[in-house]
């Protein structure tokens, strides 16, 4: 089955089938990344510009890496030194880099919908980096190219996702990743930033760690963000940690062979014990290098690449 | 001053009960019983074969932007989009620029809608200084200026304290308070309905309590003051019960429910497209439904548009950052038939009432009526000629409409204002 999407924009509107030729395309390209030239010219001559309009280090230069090892010229902006803070607006800008000749804009964006606005108009490729508190594809994919390296497959399989959900685009990523691949999916969290209608999602809601957590092969931690705190969404860090934080007791209700994930920034001894964090069941920095690999598999294909071309026959 | 007899209408005037066949006679500016022979013979005729003819439709929630956002809508503009949709009165929301908080504004305003208007346009004053919240408004000296009654329309008055006194000064001069319902504690940064669709969009929700609970306030106010409070844009299904309870105790409240209250939910937002976007938000089915009930058993007394003008570059916008509101007044009567007739069953009179004699009832206005001796303000419409809505063709200065491109039915054919055709053929005379 050829590749025929232009735009990455949601995990949602992935079929299982796409999610699969991303993944395949990784694994190849995984292998470059382990080489002593760790560069390919699949995307010579092509130029993508990463429009960063909120923060990220980590994205930003996973993004900014997977373009340079695929040959790419990059150039990145952020919300700082962009002619938004001059009022220009996002349609404005997004033209612009445009017409300056990029063949691809990989957005990241404060507000939900952003990507799939510029798709509308753009007729070049919009990766979507992360869109307010909607999605974050290649977080999702990542993600789950991680767990499927470490348990062959989901199907079944009982994977928790823990802290704040609400506010969380790599949650929603996820839970459609993961729901497409046939995973047993749990939200945890205070009932505050885990809102029943996540259940019309395909995934079971809890507020109880101990049975939520027992056997679960996967645990993904979220980041909690202390401005939830203010907005009244739970009472203290303190009792955050005290009632979910995960720490050496708690894992041990989980399978023995679990893995532990994170999309960082941690916050170490908040929403994860530091010694966990460190520990032999941490996947936190395979995520990382593995972000690479799925974003140049992003990349490739959503510039007319297909899987057939990067993945050996045998595969 | 022309003559007008017009043939063959079905004529439906729910003030007097009536709808049959007929004529109607329109001389001096007023309709009348009959006309004399030698009339008859001088009336300009009008073949209303296979039109409804009733009374000029009211519109109690526009915005018409002047003074000061004129680029969006001006009382020329927004007055010419109310005759292509068969109004005849609308009344004007207070938060212009600068906001109608004083006589001098309103006296502005009456200035322009003198000069420029084709229908009937009625200002409103502001209950606090500002809109703010913080300190009662003249309400004495805008009363006397000209206002229908006192709204901080989007900047629902917070302080419950204020409110009440709001409701027992206005109270004195019969004025009505308006209000648009919205605990803005609960609604910091929302986009949009709070529930499955907000969740699955990651955009912030605005849940129904938000405004259920001002609802709840207002009929307690309302009791304790004995003041007329009409609650804006009904859009929760437990406000609609809230409401119920309250009437039927006697509370002088009423309620008005938007055409796109009653015809989308928040399925809609499925794109993010950001005419889609209003305050209060587009809800769900279940919403949808209690609203359509609430109008059926006469708990939500009439329908208004709360037409909201917005450029094309406003709204062209992420999600987040686009304005809130929509164009109503040139769609609302084919939107309101197709949702309430020809979906839900009502009787066509009955829906004549919620946009006529009802509206006027509620602010006491001499209209909504076919009356021999009143004001001929009279709209003829197509109940089932299709036609594309072209917003952008349209009379409103902005396009902001769900319903661009829409293929609609029913359709104002003629519009008349005091006896004088304002919109005839597609056109403003």
């Amino acid at each position: 089955m050829p590749w025929t999407r232009r735009h990455l924009l949601t995990i949602e509107e992935l079929s299982l089938a796409e999610i699969g030729q991303i993944h395949a395309t990784a694994t190849a390209f995984k292998k470059i990344l382990g080489r002593s030239v760790k560069k390919v010219p699949a995307l010579r001559g092509k130029t993508i510009v990463n429009l960063f309009l909120e923060p990220s280090t980590r994205t930003r230069m996973a993004f900014d890496m997977a373009a340079k090892r695929l040959s790419a010229d990059v150039i990145s902006l952020d919300g700082a030194s962009s002619s938004t803070t001059k009022g220009e607006t996002l349609r404005d800008t997004a033209e612009n880099i445009r017409a300056l000749g990029a063949d691809m804009i990989i957005l990241r964006h404060a507000a939900a919908g952003s990507p799939l606005y510029l798709s509308k108009f753009l007729d070049i490729p919009v990766i979507n980096a992360g869109d307010g508190a909607h999605e974050h594809p290649t977080q999702g994919l990542l993600d789950t190219f991680t767990m499927l390296e470490h348990l062959g497959s989901l199907k079944g399989r009982k994977v928790v996702i823990l802290g704040d959900i609400l506010f969380s685009r790599v949650a929603r990523s996820n839970i459609h990743a993961l729901t497409k691949l046939g995973a047993a999916v749990t939200l945890v969290g205070p009932s505050t930033l885990v809102p029943h209608w996540f259940t019309d999602l395909g995934v079971k809601v809890s507020h109880d760690l101990r049975s939520a957590l027992a056997d679960a092969e996967v645990v993904m931690l979220l980041r909690i963000q202390h401005e939830r705190q203010s907005s009244g969404h739970f009472p203290s860090l303190g009792e955050y940690t005290s009632m979910f934080g995960l720490n050496k007791t708690r894992a041990s209700w989980l399978n023995p062979k679990a893995i532990i994930m994170h999309p960082g920034p941690i916050n170490r001894g908040v929403e994860i014990d530091s010694e966990l964090a460190d520990g032999d069941r941490s996947v936190i920095l395979e995520q990382v290098t593995n972000g690479i690999a799925v974003r140049m598999a992003v990349l490739f294909l959503c510039s007319g690449g297909q899987p057939e071309s990067v993945i050996p026959a045998s595969a | 001053m022309s003559t007008y007899w017009i043939q063959n209408a079905r004529i439906i005037d729910p003030a007097a009960k009536r709808d049959a066949l007929g004529d109607l006679y329109i001389s001096d500016g007023k309709f009348v019983a009959t006309l004399s022979a030698a009339a008859k013979k001088r009336a300009k005729k009008i073949d209303a074969t296979g039109l409804v003819a009733c009374p000029g439709l009211i519109d109690v929630h526009v915005h018409f932007r002047e003074p000061g956002q004129t680029h969006k809508e001006t009382i020329a503009t927004g007055s010419r989009a109310a005759a292509a949709g068969g109004f005849t009165t609308v009344v004007c929301m207070p938060n212009t620029a600068p906001v109608a908080d004083n006589a001098g504004t309103i006296q502005l305003i009456n200035d322009s809608v003198r000069r420029d208007a084709v229908v009937r346009v009625l200002p409103t004053g502001c209950i606090t200084v500002g809109m703010k919240g913080a300190a009662l408004a003249p309400i004495g000296s805008l009363k006397r200026a000209g206002v229908v009654a006192i709204t901080d329309d989007g900047d629902c008055v917070q302080s419950n304290e204020l409110m009440r006194r709001a409701c027992e000064y206005a109270k004195m001069f019969d004025l009505p308070i308006m209000d648009h319902c919205q605990d803005h504690s609960m609604t910091v940064g929302a986009v949009m309905n709070e529930g499955v669709m907000s969740t699955r969009l990651g955009l912030r929700g605005w849940p129904n309590a938000a405004e259920d609970l001002i609802v709840a306030r207002n009929a307690i106010l309302s009791e304790h003051t004995g003041a007329h409070i009409h609650l804006q844009h009904i859009s929760s299904r437990h406000s609609v019960d809230i409401i119920r309870r309250a009437k039927a105790r006697g509370v002088k409240i009423t309620a008005e429910a938007t055409p796109h209250h009653i015809a989308l939910t928040d399925e809609s937002l499925a794109t993010y497209d950001t005419h889609f976007k209003m305050n209060p938000p587009l809800r769900t089915e279940e919403d949808r439904r209690a609203i359509i009930a609430g109008l059926r058993d006469g708990t939500i007394d009439i329908i208004a548009t709360d037409h909201a003008p917005h450029t094309d570059y406003e709204k062209d916008k992420e999600f987040d950052f686009a304005p809130n509101g929509i164009l109503g007044l040139e769609t609302a009567l084919p939107v309101t038939l197709a949702i309430l007739v020809r979906q839900e069953k009502f009787k066509l009179p009955f829906v004549i009432d919620l946009l006529t004699r009802r509206p006027a009832q509620l602010l006491g206005l001499p209209a909504g009526t076919l009356a021999a001796g009143a004001a001929a303000d009279l709209c003829l419409f197509n109940p089932n000629e299709d036609w594309a809505y072209d917003a952008k063709a349209g009379f409103s200065k902005s396009s902001n409409s769900p319903w661009h491109g829409a293929t609609l039915t029913g359709r104002v054919k003629t519009t008349f204002v005091a006896g004088k055709i304002v919109f005839a053929q597609g056109k403003i005379l």
